[in-house]
């Protein structure tokens, strides 16, 4: 089956009409990603240098703000942004998260280990680069939380 | 292949140690780091540390795939596993050669044939070296047989131990049923094996060891012996080469034997095969073989003039040996203290804590390796061992006289250390005299304290 840009539409307009702030839909192997809130509307903080990641990250210590959340790496390995090459990052910039919401993955010898947000709040900054190598405690990516 | 970068997965002097023969050889250096090592000497001093894990070992400096991972991820073309740690896990060997990663040590397949003592055992009887009289003991009924046979007192060893770990002494037959089964199930905690074995006892033995190189290709040398046999609870605190009060019959045996067992193996890389010397029976008997390098690697380097860091990174890039037997020629005497932090008054119970003042000693023929440095802290997580002080002189009583005013030259602050203690033993006649039997500690600690 195909999807005209008329099923897109629909999609679109069901996902605005629910309660969800993503979808993501896979169809032989067709794959739409779609979420509420685009990062340029919803972003208290953000500009686009939040992608530039810093010389040493694991070092540069983070501003102490009360409703800032930092993840870290819970183990060194590769980290991926997406669940497959090819797919959606899990998260964006301006993407809302609960504290379950995996943000990313890190490979440790083939074995993946899903990093979860651990706070509820809107991602502000993502540090850790897609396929790169990161340290245990190197920050990944910054949260601001909402209560 | 030429090796260019190296990551090293360990911590603490050895890692210094490693990064100083990387610094000579061109070889950039990556430190594996915990994350309360990120500010060690050795991280202070590589070209690069990555933290591979929090403080416990189990999370960081133990973990297999992460440190192979690190070693992918940071474009090294080696791992050097130093001692301890994963240096003899045979699973680390394994992933390097599946990935490509050139593994600074012996082949996965000789680090499991040493790693199971009665394969060693085996191999070493295979090899025509003299092992204890002893064997496996799959069943109450077979060790109470063969204990009969081989008399009291005797050990019960743990197949998957080594270095003194796993071992229990069993003075009377009546003890074996209930020795075994604890010895038992300890090994299965401790080595995730539950088999265990017998050997006899050897009341008044010395520990002596041969220090090897092997190219992986059946050539093989030896650079002497040492003398382990200062330890406690078979922890060594001193060691010396050449050792002394050793008939040269004896010293010649040993190093034919430690040779004949590696090129037996087809040994890669450096290794020590220890042995038990009953100077008595003028006899010596097969331990087992560390396929590593060791803490008490410089004496040898002292006497001989060898880097034998320098020499496994060429064995393992292929380069084969760059020495000759006729090549070793070892000259004067060495001896090595172990400087650990550690309180001898309170049965010698780590000591961690923040560093105050550290002075070293200095002047000719004095080597300190070490990772600790004034205000740093000594870790909980990690063995006690802070430095090794190494004294070459022409003779043994040079080198004790050497030691003695290098101890009494050193200050550590903040720490209780074992300094005192050794000061005991190198102004003791017994040491002085030369040749003690690995139960010297314990009386001479019984004799002044008890």
């Amino acid at each position: 089956m195909t999807l005209t840009s008329k099923d897109v539409a629909e999609i679109t307009r069901l996902l605005e009409e629910s309660t969800f702030t993503e979808l993501h839909l896979e169809i032989d192997g067709l794959k739409i990603s779609l979420r509420r809130g685009a990062p340029s509307s919803s972003g208290p903080s953000t500009t686009a240098a939040s992608e530039v990641r810093p010389a040493t990250p694991a070092a540069a210590p983070a501003a102490p703000d009360p409703n800032g959340h930092e993840v870290s790496a819970p183990l060194l390995g590769t980290f991926y942004r997406a669940p497959k090459p090819g797919a959606a990052p899990f998260v964006e910039v301006g993407s809302h998260v609960n504290a379950d919401t995996i943000v990313g993955i890190i490979e440790v010898m083939k074995l993946m280990n899903a990093v979860r947000a651990g706070a509820r709040g809107t991602v502000t900054q993502i540090l850790g680069r897609d396929g790169a190598l990161v340290e245990y405690g190197e920050t990944l990516l910054r949260i601001a939380r909402t209560s | 292949m030429s090796i260019r970068r190296i990551l090293i997965a360990n911590r603490g002097e050895i890692a210094v140690r490693i990064i100083r023969t990387c610094r000579i050889l061109g070889i950039e250096a990556v430190l594996a780091a915990s994350e309360a090592d990120r500010d060690s000497l050795p991280a202070r001093l590589a070209d690069r540390t990555i933290c591979i894990g929090p403080a416990q070992p189990s999370a960081s400096y133990l973990k297999v795939a992460t440190i192979v991972q690190a070693a992918l991820g940071v474009g090294a073309d080696a791992i050097h596993p130093g001692y301890g740690f994963l240096s003899e896990r045979p699973e680390l060997a394994t992933l390097c050669e599946q990935q490509g990663v050139i593994f600074i040590g012996p082949t996965a397949a000789q680090i499991e044939a040493v790693g199971d003592k009665l394969r060693a055992r085996a191999e070493a009887e295979a090899a025509a070296v003299p092992v204890v009289p002893g064997g496996a003991a799959d069943s109450i009924e077979a060790a109470l047989a063969l204990a009969g046979e081989i008399g009291t007192p005797l050990l019960v060893k743990a197949v998957g131990g080594g270095g003194g770990r796993g071992m229990q002494r069993v003075d009377s037959l009546a003890q074996l049923p209930a020795m075994l089964e604890m010895a038992a199930s300890e090994a299965g905690a401790a080595f995730g094996d539950a088999r265990v074995y017998l050997e006899r006892y050897i009341t008044r033995g010395r520990h002596v060891e041969v220090q090897i190189l092997g190219d992986g290709a059946g050539n093989v040398i030896h650079l002497g012996e040492r003398d382990c046999s200062v330890q406690r609870r078979y922890q060594k605190l001193i060691e010396e080469t050449p050792a002394p009060d050793l008939p040269a019959a004896l010293r010649d045996g040993l190093h034919a034997a430690a040779a004949r067992l590696a090129r037996r193996l087809s040994y890669r890389g450096a290794g020590t095969v220890e042995f038990l010397v009953d100077r008595q029976r003028e006899k010596f008997y097969f331990l087992e073989v560390n396929a590593r390098i060791q803490v008490e690697h410089p004496v040898t380097e002292a006497v001989t003039g060898v880097d034998l860091i320098a020499e496994q990174i060429a064995i393992a890039e292929g380069s084969g040996l760059q020495l000759k037997q006729a090549d070793i020629r070892p000259s004067g005497w060495a001896l090595e203290c172990r400087v650990n932090a550690e309180d001898p008054t309170r049965e010698f119970s780590p000591s961690p804590g923040l560093l105050g003042e550290v002075d070293w000693p200095r002047g000719p023929g004095i080597r300190v390796d070490t990772h600790i440095a004034a205000g740093m802290r000594i870790s909980p997580y990690y063995d006690s061992l802070m430095a090794k002080i190494i004294i070459h002189a022409a003779d043994r009583p040079g080198a004790i006289r050497g030691m003695r005013q290098a101890i009494a030259n050193t200050r550590i602050g903040g720490v209780a250390t074992n300094l005192a203690f050794h000061a005991a033993v190198l102004a003791d006649a017994e040491f002085q005299a030369g040749g003690v039997d690995t139960g010297y500690v314990a009386r001479l600690l019984e004799r002044d304290h008890g």
